[in-house]
C-alpha cells in the first residue's frame, strides 16, 4: 500500500490551509468514493485532509427563503430532513435512489457533487482512459459506452456523471459556495461543471484547492411539487442509466413554469433548458411534453451502442411530466 | 428396493427444520474464513495478471520491486518450480494449466496469472505486485464469440457431443408447427461472497493448505499430482466456505502460495481480489444455441433439434453442455443434440451452477414457450402431452419423474388455470403484467465417499467426513442423517468435515455432495449403532467405524436419475423505461427426501434468485480492444439486488429415491434451471415481444418495442 499522510481539519480555513496548493492532497468526506479509487489505484492522494468533523453538518433556511445546506451533511440526513421533503421532493427522491443505505449514512453532499465517473476504462488502471492518464485515449467511444454519454460529450470523453442528487440540484437552480485560501466563493451548479472538450480531466471549475461548504438552494414554489425518476439496470444499488428530475407548475392546462433536469447522460447533471423553454406557455399535454423533450434532445448524438438513451430520456419526461400535470390539476 | 428407507425415517431429525448449527458462528464472526485465520510468521502473496490478451512474457522486471520494503520473492515463470500437468484428476479432467502457474512465457487470454509478489505484510505485497513491471510481446486476440464461427468443433466434456436418432428434415416437414430460433445466454461469473482464499506451510515434513473450497480430498489430490508429493504429505483444510458454485477447486492461489511456501520456508497466504476471481477462478461460458421444435397440431413434438456452442480459452477445454438438456427431458421420433465449443483468447470457463442446464433450460423452455403459443395449447399442458415414458436417448426408465406432479401443484398454487393466454394484454398503471412457467430437471446422482463415526465415552458420537459445506447446510444436513442412523437426537452428533484428512469423498457439487455423503454416513452409522452393545460402556478412545461407499454406489442400476422442477412467474414491464420487475415467483419440486427444510428452501430460493439474476441482469462484458472484460467488479457485474427479489416461495413435493438409504436425490442446481425462462416467457406474455437474448435488460426491452399502455 502506498503511504499518506492523513489530517484532521477542525475548521473550513484550517481545512484549506492544510489542503493548500497541493495537487496530490484530497478532501475526504465520507469516503464512498475516494477510498475505493485509492484502493484500485485510480486516486494516489499523498495526503488526506478529512473535513467530516467541521462544522457543516447543517441544513438551515436561508435569508431568501431557501435553504443552506452544508458540505458534509450526510446524504441520509439530507433525504430525511422535514423541509427538504416537503419543499423539494424530488431532491428526497434522487438522494434515496442513489447507492445504499450504509452508503448513505456515510455520503456527504459535498462528495456527492465531486464523485467520479462510474466508466469502467477510467476504473481500470490498465486501460487507457483520458480522464484518469491525460492523452491516453477513450476505448469507451469504440468499445463499450452502453451508459455513456448523449450529450454534450467529445472524442476525448464520454463519460456520464453518477451523481442522482446533483440531477435534481441542478433543476432547482443550486449554488455552490466554496473557500480557498485567498477567501470564499461561489458558483451556480450549471457553470460548476466544465464542459468536457479536450480536458476531460479537468471536471469543475472549482478553484485549486477549494473546498466546498455549503449548496444553497434558492426559494422556489413549483419545486414543492417536483419528482425524480430514475431507470436502472436492477432495481436497487445501480447508477442511472437515464434519470430525469422535474418540476411544473400547471394553471388552466397550460404549463407556467418548469424545472427538467437529466441525469447520466452526460458529464455533467444537464439542465434541459430548451426543453424549459418548450414546456412554459405550453399546454399540459404529453404531445407538448414529448415536443419539450425532443427540443432537448435534438443536440443527442448518441454512440452506436447507446442510442436507447434518446428514447428511454423522451419516454422519462413524458411520464414524469404527465404525473406531475395530473397532480396539478387534482 | 432396499430396506434402509424405512429405517431412515425412525428418529425423525431428517425431514423436520433445524438451523444451521454453525449459524450463530457465522453471524456473530466467531466462524473463520480461509482469508482471515492467523498463522505465526504469516507471508503475503499478491499475483500480477497480463494486461495482454495474447502473446509472450519478453520480461519481469523483479529488481526493483525486490528493493521495495518487505519484499521477499518475485515467482514467475522463470524461477518457478516445475509442475506435473498430464495427469487426470479426480474429477476426470486434466488440471485447468491456468491453475499451474508460471510454467511457461505464454499469455493465452487477458488477466492470465505472470508473478506472484511475496511481502510481509499485504499491504507491500500489493503494492509491489502493481509496481512490477512485465514486458509483453503482443500478438492479435481473437474474443469474438458468435453463432456461425467457421472453427466451432463438437466436444463432449462430460457427455457425448452429440446425439441423432430419426429423420429431422422428414419430421419438421411433417410438423404442423415448428418453432426455429436462436438463443444467446452471456459471460456469467459465479460471484460468490468469499473471495478465493489460501494458506501454505509446510510443518514436519507435511504440506498443510488451509483453504476455502468445495472438496478437501479434491484440492489436495490435485496438489499432490501437481507437486509430485506423497499423497500422505499433503492436507488440505476448509472449515467455513462463501459460497463455491463450482468455482472453489484448484486455482492459481492455492498453486502459487503452496510455490512461495516452498521457496520461502514459511506460511504463504494468497487472497484473490475481486478483480482477479473476473479472469482467474472460471465462469459460465455464453451460450449460442438453435432450437428447433416441430409438433403435431396438438402440440406432440415430432422433431428436436437443440444444438449449442460455447467458448474456451486456448489451453483448457470445457464444455457448457447446454443442448443435454433434452436428452432426458423432451422425446420426439427425431431428435438431435450437439454441444460445440470455440476455442478463444479468454479465460476458461468451468462448471457453475446447473452447467448445461441452465442456459440450456432457457432456450429449450423458451422455445417450448414458443410452440405452445403456435398451436394454441396451454404452455403446462404442452408439457404434459410430451412426457417420456424413458429416457429419450438412453432408452432407460426413470427412476421417479415427478415432474408432471409439480406442474399440476405448482398450477393450483400460482392460479395458473385462471390465465389468459392472450399476450400483451393486462395493463396496470404504465405496467404491462404477465406469466411464465418452465420445467426444470438436473441429474441426481451419487459419488464414491468415505466416512468414519465414532460412538464417544460421553454418549455423543462424532461424524467425520471430508465434506464440505459451501454455505448450503451440509454440516448440519449430515448431523440429522447421523442422528436417524444411529438413532440417537441430533444434538448427540456432532460433524466435522472440510479436512482432507478425513479421507476421499464426493466434492459438494453436481447436487450431489449431501447425497453422497448421506449415504456414506448412514452406512458407517448403520454398523456402528450394530456394534453398540445396549447398555455396555465405550472405551475413552470410543468406538469407530468406517465406511466406504465404492462398491454400493457402483452397484447402482442405470436409470434416468433426476430432479424436477416446475417454475413459475409472474413480472410487470414497463415498456416506457424498459424496466422489468419479477412480482413474485413459485417453485415446486420434485427433488427426492428433503433432509432440512429449513435450508433445502434457502437453497432452492438461492437458484430461483439466481434465475431472476440470468434473466434479468448478470452479464460480463468483454472490450473487443483489450480482449479483457469490462466493469470487472460487483459494481457492474449485476448480480440481483433485494429489491430485484420479491415473494419467491419454493417448496416440494413427495418424491423419493428408492435406490438411496436416505431416499435423497440433490437440490444443488435444480431451482436454478428454467427460473430464467419462466421469466422470459412472462416477459412474452406482459409485452407480446419474445426476448430470446439474456439478460433481458431495460435498453433491449426499449428497443425492441411492444404495445403502449
Amino acid at each position: 500500500m502506498r503511504e499518506f499522510d492523513y489530517r484532521r481539519a477542525d475548521d473550513v480555513t484550517g481545512a484549506v490551509a492544510l489542503l493548500g496548493a497541493d495537487p496530490d492532497a484530497r478532501y475526504l468526506g465520507g469516503g464512498t468514493n475516494l477510498v475505493d479509487l485509492m484502493k484500485t489505484g485510480v486516486e494516489r492522494p499523498a495526503r488526506l485532509v478529512d473535513v467530516r468533523s467541521l462544522p457543516l453538518d447543517r441544513i438551515e433556511p436561508a435569508a431568501d427563503g431557501g435553504l443552506r445546506i452544508g458540505a458534509t451533511v450526510t446524504n441520509s440526513d439530507l433525504a430525511a430532513h422535514p423541509v427538504v421533503r416537503e419543499r423539494y421532493p424530488a431532491l428526497t427522491q434522487a438522494v434515496l435512489a442513489g447507492a445504499s443505505g450504509q452508503l448513505r449514512n456515510m455520503a456527504t453532499v459535498g462528495g456527492n457533487l465531486l464523485q467520479r465517473t462510474r466508466c469502467g476504462y477510467f476504473a481500470d488502471v490498465t486501460k487507457p482512459c483520458n480522464k484518469r492518464a491525460p492523452g491516453s485515449g477513450c476505448p469507451a467511444v469504440g468499445g463499450e459506452h452502453r451508459n455513456h454519454a448523449v450529450l454534450g460529450a467529445s472524442e476525448h470523453c464520454v463519460a456520464v456523471h453518477p451523481s442522482d442528487m446533483g440531477v435534481a440540484l441542478t433543476a432547482f437552480d443550486a449554488t455552490v459556495a466554496y473557500e480557498t485560501t485567498d477567501g470564499p466563493g461561489e458558483l451556480p451548479l450549471a457553470d460548476f461543471y466544465l464542459p468536457v472538450g479536450d480536458t476531460p480531466h479537468r471536471e469543475t471549475a472549482l478553484p485549486p484547492g477549494a473546498l466546498i461548504t455549503y449548496v444553497t438552494l434558492p426559494p422556489a414554489r413549483l419545486a414543492a411539487r417536483s419528482r425524480y425518476r430514475k431507470v436502472r439496470e436492477r432495481a436497487s444499488y445501480a447508477f442511472a442509466i437515464g434519470s430525469v428530475a422535474a418540476a411544473l407548475e400547471v394553471s388552466d392546462g397550460v404549463v407556467c413554469d418548469a424545472r427538467l433536469a437529466f441525469g447520466a447522460v452526460a458529464s455533467r447533471p444537464w439542465r434541459a433548458r430548451l426543453a424549459e423553454r418548450v414546456l412554459t406557455g405550453a399546454p399540459a399535454t404529453a404531445e407538448y411534453f414529448a415536443a419539450a423533450a425532443d427540443a432537448e434532445l435534438a443536440a443527442a448524438r448518441p454512440l452506436p451502442g447507446n442510442g436507447y438513451k434518446v428514447t428511454l430520456l423522451r419516454n422519462l419526461v413524458v411520464a414524469v411530466l404527465s404525473e406531475l400535470a395530473e397532480e396539478a390539476t387534482r | 428396493m432396499t430396506t434402509a428407507t424405512s429405517r431412515a425415517t425412525t428418529t425423525g431429525a431428517v425431514g423436520t427444520a433445524h438451523s444451521r448449527v454453525e449459524g450463530r458462528d457465522k453471524v456473530t464472526g466467531a466462524a473463520r474464513y480461509a482469508g482471515e485465520i492467523p498463522f505465526a510468521g504469516l507471508a503475503h502473496g499478491r499475483l500480477v495478471l497480463s494486461t495482454v490478451a495474447r502473446g509472450r512474457i519478453v520480461s519481469v522486471e523483479s529488481g526493483p520491486v525486490l528493493d521495495m520494503p518487505g519484499v521477499l520473492a518475485v515467482l514467475h515463470h522463470g524461477n518457478a518450480p516445475r509442475l506435473e500437468t498430464g495427469y487426470v484428476g479426480m474429477l476426470g479432467v486434466p488440471p485447468d494449466p491456468t491453475a499451474a502457474v508460471f510454467q511457461d512465457d505464454r499469455v493465452p487470454h487477458a488477466g492470465w496469472p505472470v508473478a506472484l509478489v511475496v511481502a510481509e505484510t499485504s499491504e507491500q505485497a500489493r503494492e509491489a505486485a502493481e509496481a512490477l513491471t512485465v514486458t509483453y510481446e503482443r500478438e492479435p486476440h481473437d474474443i469474438a464469440f458468435s453463432a456461425g464461427r467457421s472453427d466451432a468443433r463438437p466436444a463432449d466434456g462430460h457427455m457425448p457431443a452429440s446425439t441423432e436418432k430419426g429423420d429431422l428434415d422428414a419430421e419438421l416437414a411433417a410438423s404442423a408447427h415448428v418453432v426455429d430460433e436462436e438463443y444467446v445466454t452471456p459471460e456469467e461469473h459465479h460471484a460468490m461472497m468469499e473471495p478465493h482464499a489460501a494458506t501454505a506451510l509446510w510443518d514436519g515434513g507435511r504440506l498443510e493448505v488451509v483453504d476455502s473450497n468445495q472438496g478437501t480430498t479434491w484440492v489436495a489430490d490435485e496438489l499432490v499430482r501437481m507437486f509430485s508429493l506423497d499423497a500422505s504429505a499433503v492436507r488440505v483444510r476448509s472449515d467455513h466456505v462463501g459460497g463455491g458454485f463450482g468455482s472453489k477447486g484448484l486455482r492459481a492461489h492455492q498453486v502459487s502460495a503452496v510455490m512461495a511456501a516452498t521457496e520461502l520456508r514459511r506460511p504463504v497466504r494468497v487472497v484473490l481480489t475481486r478483480r482477479q476471481m473476473f479472469s482467474l477462478t472460471g465462469y459460465r461460458s455464453p451460450t449460442a444455441q438453435r432450437v428447433r421444435l416441430g409438433a403435431g397440431p396438438d402440440g406432440r413434438l415430432r422433431a428436436l433439434d437443440h444444438r449449442s456452442l460455447n467458448q474456451t480459452s486456448t489451453v483448457w477445454e470445457f464444455v457448457e453442455p447446454a443442448a443435454g438438456v433434452g436428452r432426458t427431458l423432451y422425446d420426439a421420433p427425431a431428435h438431435r443434440t450437439e454441444n460445440q465449443v470455440v476455442r478463444l483468447n479468454v479465460p476458461s470457463p468451468t462448471w457453475m451452477r446447473a452447467p448445461g442446464e441452465a442456459p440450456g433450460s432457457f432456450a429449450m423452455e423458451a422455445a417450448l414457450d414458443e410452440l405452445a403459443e403456435r398451436c394454441g395449447v396451454d404452455p403446462i399442458e404442452l408439457r404434459l402431452r410430451n412426457e417420456p415414458e424413458l429416457g429419450p436417448v438412453s432408452g432407460l426408465p426413470f427412476a421417479g419423474r415427478n415432474l408432471a406432479a409439480c406442474f399440476r401443484e405448482g398450477a393450483r398454487r400460482f392460479g395458473w388455470a385462471s390465465r389468459d393466454p392472450r399476450p400483451g394484454v393486462r395493463r396496470e398503471g404504465h405496467l404491462l403484467l404477465g406469466t411464465g412457467t418452465a420445467a426444470a430437471s438436473f441429474p441426481a446422482g451419487a459419488m464414491p465417499s468415505t466416512a468414519a463415526v465414532t460412538a464417544e465415552a460421553d454418549g455423543t458420537f462424532t461424524v467425520r467426513i471430508s465434506a464440505a459445506d459451501i454455505g448450503t447446510g451440509a454440516r448440519t444436513a449430515l448431523a440429522l442423517v447421523a442422528a436417524d442412523a444411529l438413532r440417537v437426537p441430533a444434538g448427540r452428533v456432532r460433524v466435522h468435515i472440510g479436512d482432507s484428512d478425513f479421507g476421499p469423498a464426493m466434492i459438494a457439487g453436481g447436487s450431489m455432495g449431501t447425497r453422497s455423503w448421506a449415504w456414506a454416513v448412514t452406512a458407517a452409522a448403520g454398523e456402528l449403532r450394530d456394534r453398540l452393545v445396549p447398555g455396555g460402556t465405550v472405551p475413552p478412545e470410543g468406538i469407530t467405524v468406517r465406511s466406504d461407499t465404492t462398491a454400493a454406489v457402483g452397484a447402482l442400476a442405470q436409470k434416468e436419475r433426476h430432479s424436477y422442477g416446475a417454475q413459475f412467474a409472474e413480472v410487470a414491464v414497463d415498456v416506457a423505461t424498459g424496466e422489468v420487475r419479477v412480482r413474485r415467483m413459485l417453485g415446486i419440486f420434485a427433488a427426492g427426501r428433503i433432509v432440512n427444510p429449513l435450508t433445502a428452501r434457502s437453497q432452492l430460493i438461492g437458484g430461483m434468485t439466481w434465475g431472476i439474476s440470468m434473466a434479468l441482469h448478470e452479464e460480463a462484458v468483454r472490450d473487443s480492444a483489450s480482449g479483457d472484460l469490462y466493469g470487472g467488479d460487483l459494481a457492474s457485474y449485476h448480480v440481483a439486488s433485494h429489491a430485484d427479489v420479491p415473494a419467491v416461495e419454493a417448496d416440494w413435493v413427495d418424491d423419493h429415491d428408492p435406490d438411496d438409504p436416505v431416499g435423497i436425490k440433490g437440490i444443488g442446481e435444480v431451482g436454478i434451471v428454467g427460473a430464467a425462462a419462466a421469466v422470459a416467457n412472462a416477459v412474452w406474455h406482459a409485452t407480446g415481444v419474445r426476448h430470446r437474448r439474456l439478460p433481458i435488460r431495460p435498453d433491449r426491452v426499449l428497443e425492441a418495442g411492444g404495445p403502449r399502455v
